[in-house]
C-alpha cells in the first residue's frame, strides 16, 4: 500500500522526474545549454543546412554541431532525441543501457516523403528511362523495383518512436504525439497522467524536432508566422516586444525520464523536480488564431492550475509559450491576466525561444526541462531582444540579463496551431 | 480503485463511412446480405496498385460551413464528416455543452498535401539540376496558405473542434494503425479510471492518395496483383491494398451514458498492444474471458509474414477452447492506417448491438457462415509496419 505522502492531494501516486537530457541550437546537454541560456546567448543564427535563395525567412535556430548521417527529418529527429535521452537516462541511472523499466512517449513532427527522397527517386527512374506514362507513375515504378526501404522506413509516421525504442529497450508499444507546437507539453501530461493511473512506475517522455527545411519555411512564411528580420540574425526572435513580427523556427530535442515518487524513492534517485498538473482546452474558433476572448487558453491555464491543486499565487515564474508572433503574445497576456489578475504583476516571465526559437513539436519537453533547471539553479533566463516593450503587455518580463531569483512553482504553456493549448505546472519538491 | 469498481467504456457512437457505403445501416446492409461480401475495389486509377475508393458522401450534411469544408483537404473532410456521424449516433449532436467538455483523441497521418501543386513542383524540378534555390523559388510561387494548414497532423481533431464544438481537450497520435490502437486505449484507461467521462476517438484515411502509394511502394507492402481478400494473398507474396475510411467512435462512461438514456452498442474492455505480432496482445484481451465462440474481427492486412501469423494465432485460440469466427475487415474496408482499428471497432460494434455475426468476408473457406449471436468480439490490427494491438468488445445485453 502506497503511503500517502507518495501522493497528491487527489490520491493519484505523484509523478516526478529523475532524468532529464537536452539538446538545442545552444549546445548539447543541460550544462552547456544552461550557460547559454543565462548568459543571453542567441541560438539563432543564418540557415546552413541549405540554400535560402528565393526564401523570406532566412534564419533560424539550427544545430550547427551534430554532422547528421542523412537529410531526412526522421533522421535528424531520431539522433537529436537520442543524444537527449541518452543524458537523461545517464542522470537518472535507471535500468540497463538498452533496457528501459518502462514505456516511451515521443512528441514528433509529422513524417512524411520529403522532396530529397522524392527527388533521388525520381533522378533514378529518369536515368533509367522509365516507360511509365506520367512522373509519378516512374516514380512509383522505381520506388517499388529500387532498394530504398531505409529511406523510406524514416517517412513513416512511427519511425522515430519506434527507432527510439529499439535503441533504448522501452517497454510495450511506444506512442507518438503530434498536436503542433504543443506536443512536448502533451506527452509530458501523458506520461504524468499513465504514473497516476498507476499503469507504469517509469515513463521516457522524450520532444524532437528538426525540420527546418525549406518547405517547412516556405509553409510557415505563407502563413506570415515567421519574422522576416534576417538581420542580425540573433535579434529576429523578440518575443513581447512591441515590434516582434514572428517566430524563429528552432531545432532540438529533450528527454525526461518520469517516475512515481515510489519508485523513484525505492530505488534512491534524485528527485529533480515533480509534474505538479497538467491542464488541457481546445479553441473551437479559427485555425490559425484563439478565441478573441481567450476563453480556451484561459481554461487550458486553469485546468492546470486545478490538476496541481494550486492558486495562481503559487506560480513563481511563468515560462511562456511567447512565440514572438503579435498574436499569440498578445493573447498569452490576455489569458495570463485573467488567470491571476492584479497578482500577474508580481510573476516573472522569459520566453526561451528569444534564444532556442520555436523548437515547434519539442518546445514543451525542452522548455520543461528549462523550468527544472531555472528551480534547481535559482536563477530566472532571459528574454532577450527585449528593448521595446509592448506597452499592451504588461508583464514582468525578465529583460535581457537573467535575474538571481528563487523559484519552487513554475508554470509552462504550450499552444498549438489547430487549437489544443497545454499547461504544466512544475514544482520543485513533492507537496 | 478495484477492478471491481472500475467504471465500464461503452461505445454509445458509431461514425462509419467507407467504399461500402455511409454509416451504420449502409455497412450492415452490405455485410449481412445473406452472401460473401462484395469488396468496392478501384483496380484502374492508380493500377498497377488498386485502393477502395470513398463511396458518395454529402458532407455538407455533417459540415454544414461552405467556408469550412473549403479549409479542408479530403482527409480531414472524411474524418470531420465521421466524428459528426458519430456525435449524431450517440444523440450528442446538438448537445453544445456535453460536446464543450467531451475529449477528443484523433489517430493523425502527416497532414495532407495539395497534389495539384506537388505535381507542378515535380514537373518543374524535374528539369533543374539539382538546385535547392530553384525547388525554393517553385515552392514560394506554387504552395498555397490554406492548404498549409492540412500540412499538420492536428488539424484533423482543430477541425473536429471547430465544426463540431468537442472542445474538453484533444490529442493527436501519430503512428498509422498503431495510432488508432493507442487514442482507443488512452480513451478506455482514462474512463476506467474514473479521470474522465466522454471521448470521441477515431481518425480516417484516404487511400488514392500519391504520397500513401509512394509510401507503401517504397516499403514493398503493396499488394499489386488482382483484388483478392487478405487470407489468400500469401502465395503471392501478400501486401496490402489501402482503404477509404472514416471512423469515429462515441466511448462513454457506462453511468454516464445510461443517465442520458443512450444507446449502447457494446461494452469495451481490455485494449492490448505490443511491439510483436498479434499474440501477446490478443491473449492480454481475452485472457479474463472463458471458452465459447467469439467473433474475430481481424485487421490482417494482407502483407506477409503477418497475415499468415496473425492467422495461426487466430486458428491457435481453438486450442484454449474459444471457437473463432472469423472476418478479416481488411478484405472489405482495405487497410485505413490511422482508421483501422478504430474501424475494426465500429464494426464489432455494429455485430454485438445487432447480436449476429457479418457474413463471410472471403470465400476460401477459412471463414465460415456462422448463425453466432456474439457475447464478446475480439478486434485486432496489425501495423503496417510494426506493431499489434487487440481490443475486446462485449455485448452490453446479457
Amino acid at each position: 500500500m502506497m503511503t500517502s505522502a507518495m501522493r497528491d492531494s487527489k490520491g493519484r501516486p505523484i509523478a516526478v522526474v529523475t532524468g532529464m537530457g537536452v539538446v538545442t541550437a545552444l549546445g548539447e546537454g543541460k550544462q552547456d545549454n544552461w550557460r547559454a541560456l543565462t548568459a543571453g546567448r542567441s541560438g539563432v543564427a543564418r540557415i546552413h543546412r541549405f540554400a535560402t535563395e528565393n526564401l523570406r525567412t532566412t534564419v533560424a535556430a539550427q544545430i550547427g554541431f551534430i554532422d547528421f548521417g542523412g537529410d531526412s527529418s526522421g533522421e535528424m529527429c531520431y539522433e537529436v532525441a537520442r543524444r537527449a535521452i541518452e543524458e537523461a537516462i545517464g542522470e537518472a541511472g535507471i535500468g540497463t543501457r538498452g533496457d528501459f523499466p518502462g514505456m516511451l512517449v515521443a512528441a514528433v513532427p509529422p513524417f512524411e516523403v520529403e522532396w530529397p527522397l522524392r527527388l533521388a527517386v525520381a533522378r533514378e527512374a529518369a536515368s533509367r528511362g522509365s516507360s511509365a506514362n506520367d512522373r509519378f507513375s516512374a516514380l512509383l515504378d522505381v520506388a517499388g523495383a529500387g532498394d530504398w526501404r531505409r529511406g523510406f522506413e524514416f517517412t513513416q509516421r512511427e519511425c522515430v518512436a519506434e527507432m527510439l525504442a529499439d535503441t533504448f529497450g522501452t517497454r510495450g508499444q511506444p506512442v507518438s504525439m503530434s498536436t503542433a507546437c504543443a506536443s512536448g507539453a502533451s506527452a509530458i501530461q501523458y506520461g504524468t497522467e499513465a504514473i497516476r493511473r498507476g499503469e507504469t512506475g517509469a515513463v521516457l517522455c522524450v520532444g524532437t524536432d528538426v525540420t527546418v527545411n525549406a518547405e517547412s519555411l516556405v509553409r510557415f512564411s505563407l502563413l506570415s508566422a515567421l519574422s522576416t528580420r534576417n538581420d542580425p540574425p540573433e535579434e529576429a526572435a523578440r518575443p513581447f516586444s512591441r515590434d516582434r513580427d514572428g517566430f524563429v523556427m528552432g531545432e532540438g530535442a529533450a528527454a525526461l525520464v518520469i517516475e512515481s515518487l515510489e519508485s523513484a524513492r525505492a530505488r534512491g534517485a534524485d528527485i529533480l523536480g515533480v509534474v505538479r498538473g497538467c491542464g488541457e482546452r481546445a479553441d473551437s474558433f479559427h485555425r490559425t488564431r484563439s478565441k478573441p476572448d481567450g476563453s480556451a487558453i484561459i481554461r487550458a491555464l486553469a485546468n492546470a492550475l486545478e490538476d496541481a491543486d494550486l492558486e495562481p499565487a503559487a506560480i513563481g515564474y511563468v515560462n511562456p509559450h511567447g512565440t514572438g508572433t503579435p498574436e499569440n503574445d498578445k493573447m498569452e497576456y490576455l489569458s495570463l491576466s485573467a488567470v491571476f489578475g492584479a497578482a500577474l504583476a508580481g510573476v516573472p516571465v522569459s520566453s526561451n525561444k528569444s534564444m532556442i526559437g520555436h523548437t515547434l513539436s519539442a518546445a514543451g519537453t525542452i522548455e520543461a526541462v528549462f523550468s527544472f533547471l531555472t528551480m534547481d539553479r535559482g536563477t530566472l533566463p532571459p528574454n532577450i531582444n527585449y528593448k521595446t516593450p509592448d506597452p499592451e503587455i504588461a508583464l514582468d518580463v525578465v529583460a535581457n540579463v537573467a535575474r538571481e531569483q528563487p523559484v519552487a512553482t513554475v508554470m509552462s504553456n504550450s499552444f498549438g496551431f489547430g487549437g489544443q493549448n497545454v499547461s504544466l505546472v512544475l514544482a520543485r519538491e513533492p507537496q | 480503485m478495484s477492478e471491481a469498481t472500475r467504471p465500464d467504456a461503452w461505445i454509445t457512437g458509431v461514425g462509419l463511412v467507407s467504399s461500402l457505403g455511409d454509416g451504420v445501416e449502409a455497412h450492415w446492409a452490405r455485410l449481412k446480405s445473406g452472401k460473401v461480401a462484395e469488396p468496392v475495389v478501384d483496380e484502374t486509377t492508380a493500377a498497377p496498385y488498386s485502393f477502395h475508393p470513398l463511396c458518395e458522401v454529402a458532407f455538407e450534411t455533417q459540415i454544414p460551413g461552405r467556408g469550412d469544408r473549403r479549409q479542408m483537404g479530403p482527409w480531414q473532410l472524411l474524418g470531420t464528416y465521421a466524428a459528426g456521424l458519430a456525435l449524431s449516433d450517440a444523440g450528442l449532436g446538438d448537445d453544445a455543452a456535453a460536446k464543450a467538455d467531451m475529449n477528443l483523441l484523433v489517430a493523425a497521418g502527416t497532414g495532407e498535401r495539395d497534389p495539384e501543386s506537388d505535381a507542378a513542383i515535380f514537373e518543374e524540378v524535374h528539369d533543374l539540376p539539382a538546385d535547392q534555390t530553384g525547388l525554393n523559388r517553385l515552392m514560394m510561387d506554387t504552395l498555397r496558405p490554406t492548404l498549409f494548414l492540412s500540412q499538420l497532423a492536428n488539424l484533423l481533431a482543430g477541425n473536429i473542434s471547430i465544426v463540431h464544438g468537442v472542445t474538453g481537450s484533444s490529442s493527436s497520435f501519430m503512428g498509422a494503425e498503431m495510432a488508432g490502437v493507442a487514442a482507443v486505449e488512452n480513451a478506455v484507461r482514462r474512463v476506467r479510471a474514473g479521470r474522465d467521462r466522454l471521448f470521441l476517438v477515431g481518425g480516417s484515411f484516404v487511400a488514392g492518395r500519391n504520397e500513401h502509394l509512394l509510401a507503401l511502394a517504397g516499403m514493398k507492402l503493396a499488394w499489386m496483383h488482382a483484388f483478392k481478400p487478405v487470407w489468400q494473398r500469401a502465395g503471392q507474396g501478400g501486401g496490402a491494398i489501402l482503404g477509404n475510411v472514416g471512423a469515429f467512435l462515441v466511448i462513454e462512461e457506462a453511468e454516464h451514458a445510461a443517465a442520458r438514456g443512450a444507446h449502447a452498442y457494446a461494452a469495451i474492455g481490455e485494449v492490448a498492444s505490443g511491439r510483436g505480432g498479434t499474440l501477446q496482445p490478443v491473449r492480454d484481451a481475452v485472457r479474463s474471458l472463458g471458452p465459447g465462440p467469439l467473433l474475430v474481427m481481424s485487421g490482417a492486412s494482407g502483407i506477409e509474414p503477418q497475415t499468415s501469423d496473425e492467422r495461426g494465432v487466430l486458428e491457435g485460440l481453438a486450442a484454449d477452447g474459444f471457437e473463432p469466427v472469423v472476418r478479416g475487415y481488411a478484405s472489405v474496408l482495405g487497410l485505413a492506417a490511422e482508421a483501422h482499428f478504430p474501424a475494426g471497432l465500429a464494426l464489432a460494434a455494429i455485430a454485438a448491438d445487432r447480436g449476429a455475426a457479418y457474413d463471410p468476408f472471403e470465400g476460401s473457406g477459412f471463414e465460415q457462415p456462422s448463425s453466432l449471436a456474439p457475447d464478446h468480439v475480439l478486434v485486432t490490427t496489425q501495423g503496417q509496419w510494426r506493431g499489434a494491438g487487440a481490443g475486446l468488445l462485449a455485448s452490453t445485453e446479457r
